[in-house]
């Protein structure tokens, strides 16, 4: 009988730690549907990003306030975690607080320090959660998040607040036990200051209910953790993970830049040095995207790393001005393909075609003309996103496989090809302005 | 001031120090015209020897890129790396960020390697040099500017300060809009969108940037590129406020105030 909670704590966490590699295995492989993209060069400058960007965090600092809360918010997530090595081993060895009798005195103010970490990180986010649901922010209003996406946001600050309240409960607990003399001869003392500010509400309490307390809140919080380790790869807060590769694999190079295509660079040079052509040279099967599978693994990794902030949205200013466009509905558009399509090999352990594709069935036409592709979006993404990339590729599908463009897009093409101008003048003409006084 | 061409150039024996890329707006727009002419006229002045590719220029193949039809942009791009590459061009300025990026950053794994520069760096570095020198009493001393952000330049080429440092050599006030540099608003000019009409919205994108610029109280909006200036004037157009607010290239501002 005494083994019974270490075997349960044992079974809970082979489980949970199994459905967990389970889920980042398909996602792993779901961001590998995409094509090959060599991101590997100059790594100095890649581990500087992920240093900058994802560790500091630095896009955030634009609005300082903001960025400082969440900074804590996510330090202080990590840092109390190390306390979940101690829970952990607890839970293996059935021991109580393994590391007080070796720390001493330290383990007092290590644990003071992860207690005023978990007071600001239960503060802020409850200061997040007003500004999601009663200053109702403009980003976060928006339609986009209409449904789940709205949800998930509240349910993770929610889980957090409940984590760091079942931590200082489960102190506070302890040291009203200690206070009563319900501990062990050689019992290290124990002072925290904050979960001590809790005691008046536990002092009426007896031997039995405070063990109670103090147990159901130590499991609440490890299922808890559990749980949210489970949740994790089906939710927005997927980037706390994924920032850091995100801002690894992010494009080095100018962001005006857009990606060539060698295929089509080789038709034209064939076409006008047909000596080059190789006989055998075969087609390209398709331009752009039409669907996950065309574009490039970094937009992938980019859509499962979105948070859905909304700051590529804020900044839009075809969004701002009214049209459909949404660079955030661009990313979330793309994970939720992926999500259907790794559904989709889950069932018949290949792809089998459904009939649907991210353009058009997720993302349309109006969406994609309206992008100036102004780089708002790219610059405003804290996790290095580039919205953009994916809006024009999905243009080159519509344009290059589909012949999609309005009226004034195909005389421009004309006027270029004809004229070398996108207007209709003579290219004759083109140096006047040289001999007009 | 007499425009050399680069086959004019080459048939008389000489390399031009830069090439000018004009650009399709620079060379057919009306308004456009003005700041190439002002831009040569600054080239002429401080005596750096000039060419332009003439009747051989052609479109770099932006918009249609950014439109997705990336077929007739390898076209343009091999028939443009062709001339460039046939002269031997090194240096290339040009007036437009469009064009700039595409040269700049395109161009290259395509086959064509120069060192491009925007107008705005070349006149920083003319004013840095002392080439070009400022009247005592300019047109714009003590007048609010506030300059427009081109997202070609700006964004996609980080290059936020030389288009401020010259324009702080005209001895003006500059007066930044709520959103700026990397923050800035696009003119909505960019990605083709020049070539259509909008899609559906509230309203449009140069007529929000330009309520934007009026609100700072600005006597002049400063563009760098020839379609932020389209849309800008025509912003301020329909608010009926070209009378009080002129809109200019910075090309223009220093041809307007240079010694």
């Amino acid at each position: 009988m005494h083994y019974v909670p270490q075997i349960i704590f044992l079974i809970l966490a082979a489980l949970s730690i199994y459905f967990f590699s389970k889920k980042a295995g398909e996602i792993k492989r779901n961001i590998f549907l995409g094509k090959e993209e060599d991101l590997s060069d100059n790594p100095t400058q890649r581990w500087r990003n992920l240093f900058l960007l994802a560790f500091g965090q630095k896009k955030m600092f634009k609005n300082p306030l903001v960025a400082m809360m969440h900074f804590v918010l996510y330090a202080g997530f990590l840092i109390i975690n190390i306390e979940v090595l101690e829970i952990v081993l607890d839970g293996i060895l059935g021991t109580h607080r393994l590391f007080l009798k070796p720390l001493g005195q330290l383990y007092s103010w290590l644990i003071n320090g992860f207690e005023f970490l978990a007071v600001l990180v239960l503060l802020f986010c409850i200061v997040f959660l007003v500004r999601r649901n009663i200053l109702k922010l403009k980003r976060f209003m928006s339609k986009d998040l209409n449904g789940w996406p709205r949800s998930d946001a509240n349910y993770i600050l929610i889980t957090e607040i409940v984590l760091m309240s079942l931590f200082l409960l489960m102190n506070a607990t302890d040291q009203v036990k200690q206070d009563k003399g319900f501990v062990e001869a050689d019992h290290t003392e124990i002072h925290f200051f904050f979960s001590s500010l809790l005691k008046p509400l536990l002092m009426g309490l007896n031997h039995g209910t405070l063990d109670a307390i103090e147990r159901t809140a130590w499991w609440l919080h490890i299922t808890g953790i559990f749980a949210f380790l489970n949740y994790l790869p089906y939710s927005k807060h997927l980037h706390i993970v994924l920032a850091f590769p995100n801002a690894y694999y992010a494009r080095l190079d100018a962001p005006g830049k857009m990606k060539n295509m060698p295929a089509v660079q080789n038709e034209v040079l064939y076409a006008m040095q047909p000596e080059l052509a190789p006989t055998d040279a075969a087609p390209p099967a398709s331009f752009g995207a039409k669907d996950i599978f065309d574009l490039s693994w970094k937009n992938l990794l980019d859509a499962y790393s979105c948070t859905e902030c909304g700051r590529c949205t804020a900044a839009c200013p075809a969004n701002s001005t009214g049209k459909l466009l949404s660079p955030r509905k661009i990313m979330m558009d793309t994970r939720d393909r992926m999500e259907e399509v790794g559904k989709n090999i889950n069932a018949n352990l290949s792809f089998v075609a459904d009939g649907k594709s991210l353009l058009h069935n997720y993302i349309s036409v109006e969406e994609l003309r309206a992008c100036t592709t102004c780089n708002a979006c790219v610059e405003a993404c804290p996790v290095s996103i580039s919205p953009l990339d994916i809006i024009t590729e999905l243009r080159r599908s519509l344009i290059m496989e589909e012949s999609n463009a309005p009226q004034e897009w195909n005389s421009t093409f004309s006027n270029i090809e004809n004229n070398f101008a996108p207007w209709k003048f003579s290219p004759d003409e083109r140096d006047a302005w040289a001999t007009q006084s | 001031m007499k425009v050399n061409t680069m086959a004019e150039m080459m048939a008389a024996g000489e390399m031009p120090e830069v090439l000018f890329w004009v650009g399709c707006a620079g060379s057919f727009d009306q308004r456009a015209q003005k700041i190439t002419k002002a831009f040569a006229a600054i080239l002429d002045k401080v005596g750096m020897k000039f060419a332009i590719l003439g009747k051989e220029e052609a479109c770099t193949g932006d918009p249609a890129r950014r439109a997705g039809n990336e077929f007739l942009f390898q076209m343009m791009a091999y028939q443009n790396i062709q001339v460039l590459n046939g002269y031997g061009i090194k240096k290339i300025v040009t007036t437009c960020p469009h064009c700039f990026n595409t040269l700049k950053n395109e161009y290259p794994e395509l086959g064509g390697n120069y060192e491009v520069i925007h107008h705005t760096t070349l006149l920083q570095q003319l004013i840095n040099e002392g080439r070009i020198k400022m009247k005592e009493s300019g047109d714009f001393k003590g007048k609010k500017i506030s300059y427009h952000d081109s997202c070609y330049l700006g964004r996609a080429n980080d290059i936020y300060e030389a288009p401020r440092k010259v324009l702080e050599a005209l001895d003006a006030e500059l007066i930044e809009m709520k959103r700026c540099k990397s923050n800035g608003l696009c003119c909505g000019a960019g990605g083709a969108q020049m070539f259509k009409e909008d899609e559906p919205g509230n309203i449009r994108i140069n007529m929000d940037r330009a309520d934007e610029a009026l609100q700072t109280g600005a006597a002049f909006i400063a563009a760098a590129c020839p379609f932020c200036n389209t849309m800008m004037s025509d912003g301020v157009k329909n608010r009926e406020k070209e009378n009080e607010v002129a809109v200019l290239d910075i090309a223009e501002m220093i041809a307007l105030s240079m010694q």
